[in-house]
């Protein structure tokens, strides 16, 4: 090979103030990819909490009772202010898996702005298996998310159906009066609420509901979903 | 092993490594410049075929030869994948940065040569999970950006997403290391007396790229992390059945996404400032302020992302906001454009190919550039939002402006490459046939778009016949000028004629133009001394 090995060409200074500024210059960057990483690392959960904060997305508002005694109501008459009446839409569907009927109890409801109302869903499990569904939602318009504040609701919890059984599921909510002071919100007259019924991953609680009633457990019921 | 490894280092001038072990083993930036240009090259055929097959396709409505969609799919997805991660950016960073950045700040080699050969190896290996991927299962039907519910497992029950996911955490790897590699580099072992401020704007946008490469490779890792334990280990980052978002995987996408088109064309603007310089025989205009401009469209490139996803609800300030701040892309762009018309302005042009190409760049960026105000629209975003007219705003700005700069870099440096000059008629030809085949392929995209056909389709009503035909017949003389390019490097590296040092005269200033040409194994072992300011651009 080579008869002068001793002559290497100088690619990076190997020793030396030089060596040292390269390296900690190498660190720092794959600092930087560090940091990169942990922020990816953590967006799920700062995503997260980004929509709920601000609705982002039509992310509802999670309030409680102390929050809405705390409410002013608009005067009903006040000129000033625009009709303290919103009409709430009710809005419920089923991703493809889960055999499930899902349905909202009443269409629709006028909602006075500020005040506490009850709504329900109903849910079959068309099924021969015990399910554990459990539900999303959002609002549309999605700026009127940050106003919809629920107090209670099915959908904060997994919800176990039995084959064949049927459950009334209620929502507890309420339009916070600060909708109206919003320019870009107070015109909204309808807000929809939606919900989609999934089946959830974690099927235990199905599979710990079956064993205790000692139903039939069948491992090939899985063909007689329907839907 | 370490036989190897001592022959790639102690070489002289005369005692360079042969044969395979030169190139496999190499730690030498312009072998691994070669390599990586050499690797561009080759997946430049694969992407323009895939892209070949598409435009047959849509050449006339109704199904022409493709009648299994999923193969459709996987050829628009494919052909992304292939011209963004192993065309374009091997091509302008790893083989330009490579070969020139040493070069031009007067330093033998890269800070950590074997990490470089790491670097191409990693790419080379991520480029054959890509090419497996589309053999599985019907290949990657997910277009590009790879959304969620789509690519997940229920629509995409195959391996093939694993594999692409796979293939693009390698590519990834590849260009961290590639990024730190050049940024330590440019930082620490410039030739004395050639400051920051003295620095060839070349070697600029590879800083700057490099950094971008930093920030955004990661998001894009992390989320493709999240994607496939969600398609192979059951979480739910992305699906809503267990409290996922598939709009989250949008946003960190787009975050790594928006940086990436400026990843790819930074660096073509650092190509073309020295182009316009040399042929103009002027020293480039506001050198200072294109610097500044580059550092600038890079910061902004990092806060634009939602321009994306205007479709996916965001309210009217969030909109407004990224509306705003996309626009103010347009006034670095703008800057750039400016000081290259004022470079020209008065100079005493020379139209060789690689100028030639070069204002061909900066008509084209503009183009599509214009097209890109448009969409930064929200509210007509809505409208165009999926459309052709998004294709052929991205093909102007991308598939021809930025491979105008890649055509430009390669007739500019073939000579100190290769030590071969091309044929100078020969290569005008090959401008004008393919200035006016991308013309001719993406302007009717424009109608298109306009009239509402939509992306990644493989049929279309005959509302939107003709058109498509034009694009199509300009696809061909594309083509044609791709398989002359093709030729004309066969000839250069076969039968060209040997190049001067510097065959540009005295418009080229940069430190390559004072080695020989083809520029020796090893050069700048003797570090120039850049004090006197002429020397420096």
């Amino acid at each position: 090979m080579s008869n002068n090995a001793a002559h290497i060409p100088p690619s990076a200074p190997r020793r030396g103030k030089g060596a040292r500024r390269t390296k900690l210059t190498a660190y720092a960057l794959v600092g930087l990819v560090g940091g990169m990483g942990v922020l990816v690392a953590t967006s799920q959960p700062l995503y997260q909490a980004f929509c709920q904060i601000t609705g982002f997305g039509g992310t509802t508002q999670v309030a409680d009772e102390a929050k809405l005694a705390a409410l002013i109501i608009p005067v009903e008459d006040d000129p000033a202010e625009a009709a303290p009446y919103v009409t709430v839409r009710f809005d419920a569907n089923t991703n493809t898996k889960l055999p499930w009927r899902f349905r909202p109890v009443q269409k629709e409801m006028r909602v006075r702005i500020g005040e506490q109302m009850l709504a329900h869903f109903e849910a079959t499990n068309i099924s021969d298996r015990t399910i554990v569904g459990t539900a999303t939602f959002n609002v549309t318009p999605y700026k009127t998310a940050s106003y919809f504040n629920k107090i209670d609701c099915f959908c904060f919890t997994e919800q176990v159906l039995r084959p064949g059984q049927t459950a009334q599921m209620p929502v507890i909510f309420f339009v916070d009066p600060e909708i109206l002071k919003d320019t870009n919100t107070r015109h909204e007259s309808t807000i929809t609420l939606s919900y989609t019924f999934f089946a959830d991953q974690d099927q235990s609680a199905a599979k710990e509901e079956a064993a205790a009633r000692g139903a039939n457990n069948n491992p090939a019921n899985g063909a007689g979903i329907k839907g | 092993m370490s036989d190897t490894a001592h022959a790639g280092t102690d070489g002289g001038h005369d005692h360079t490594p042969r044969g395979w072990k030169r190139w496999a083993y190499s730690t030498n930036h312009k072998d691994i410049g070669t390599l990586y240009l050499a690797l561009a090259v080759l997946a430049a055929i694969v992407g323009g075929s895939m892209s070949a097959l598409i435009r047959l396709e849509l050449t006339e409505h109704g199904i022409q030869f493709i009648d299994d969609f999923q193969f459709y799919n996987m050829l628009v997805t494919a052909h992304g994948f292939v011209m963004v991660f192993f065309v374009v950016m091997p091509a302008l960073i790893g083989g330009f940065g490579n070969w020139f950045v040493p070069l031009m700040i007067g330093t033998p080699d890269m800070a950590f040569p074997r990490m470089n050969n790491v670097s191409f190896w990693l790419l080379a290996a991520a480029l054959v999970l890509l090419v497996a991927s589309t053999f599985i299962a019907g290949g990657v039907g997910t277009g590009w950006t790879v959304y969620p519910p789509l690519s997940n497992a229920d629509f995409h029950p195959g391996m093939a997403v694993d594999f692409g996911i796979l293939s693009l955490h390698l590519a990834g790897a590849s260009s961290i290391l590639g990024a730190i590699n050049l940024i330590t580099t440019i930082l620490n072992m410039r030739a004395p007396g050639m400051t920051l401020h003295r620095m060839p704007l070349f070697v600029w946008s590879m800083l700057i790229t490099a950094f971008l490469l930093l920030m955004a490779i990661p998001v894009l890792a992390g989320a493709l992390t999240m994607l496939l334990t969600d398609r192979n280990f059951g979480t739910t980052f992305f699906s809503p059945e267990g409290g996922g978002d598939p709009i989250f995987w949008q946003h960190l996408f787009w975050f790594f996404g928006h940086p990436e088109v400026y990843i790819m064309v930074l660096p073509a603007f650092g190509i073309i400032s020295h182009i316009i310089s040399t042929f103009s025989k002027k020293p480039i205009f506001g050198y200072l302020g294109m610097a500044y401009a580059m550092l600038a469209i890079g910061f902004v490139g990092f806060i634009v992302w939602a321009h994306h996803m205007y479709t996916v609800g965001f309210n009217v300030e969030t909109r407004s906001y990224f509306v705003i701040a996309t626009m103010v892309i347009a006034v670095p762009t703008g800057v750039k454009i400016f000081s290259w018309l004022a470079t020209m302005w008065g100079g005493s042009i020379d139209f060789k190919t690689p100028m030639l190409y070069a204002m061909g760049f900066i008509f084209l960026f503009v183009a599509g550039g214009v097209t890109g105000i448009t969409l930064a629209n929200a509210g007509v975003d809505q409208a165009f939002h999926d459309t052709y007219f998004v294709v052929a705003h991205f093909h102007y700005v991308l598939s021809v402006a930025t491979v105008f700069a890649i055509y430009a870099g390669i007739y500019y440096w073939i000579g100190k490459m290769s030590g071969r000059q091309y044929s100078e008629i020969a290569g005008r030809w090959q401008f004008w046939i393919t200035f006016v085949g991308v013309n001719v392929l993406f302007f009717p995209q424009h109608f298109l778009g306009m009239a509402g056909m939509p992306r990644r389709i493989p049929d279309y009503p005959d509302a939107y016949a003709g058109w498509n035909m034009v694009s199509s017949i300009g696809a061909v003389i594309t083509m044609v000028g791709a398989f002359l390019f093709l030729w004309i490097l066969f000839r250069t590296l076969t039968a060209g004629a040997p190049a001067k040092d510097n065959p540009w005269g005295e418009g080229a200033t940069t430190l390559e133009w004072t080695v020989p040409s083809p520029a020796p194994f090893h050069t700048h072992e003797e570090l120039p001394d850049m004090g006197d300011p002429k020397a420096a651009e």
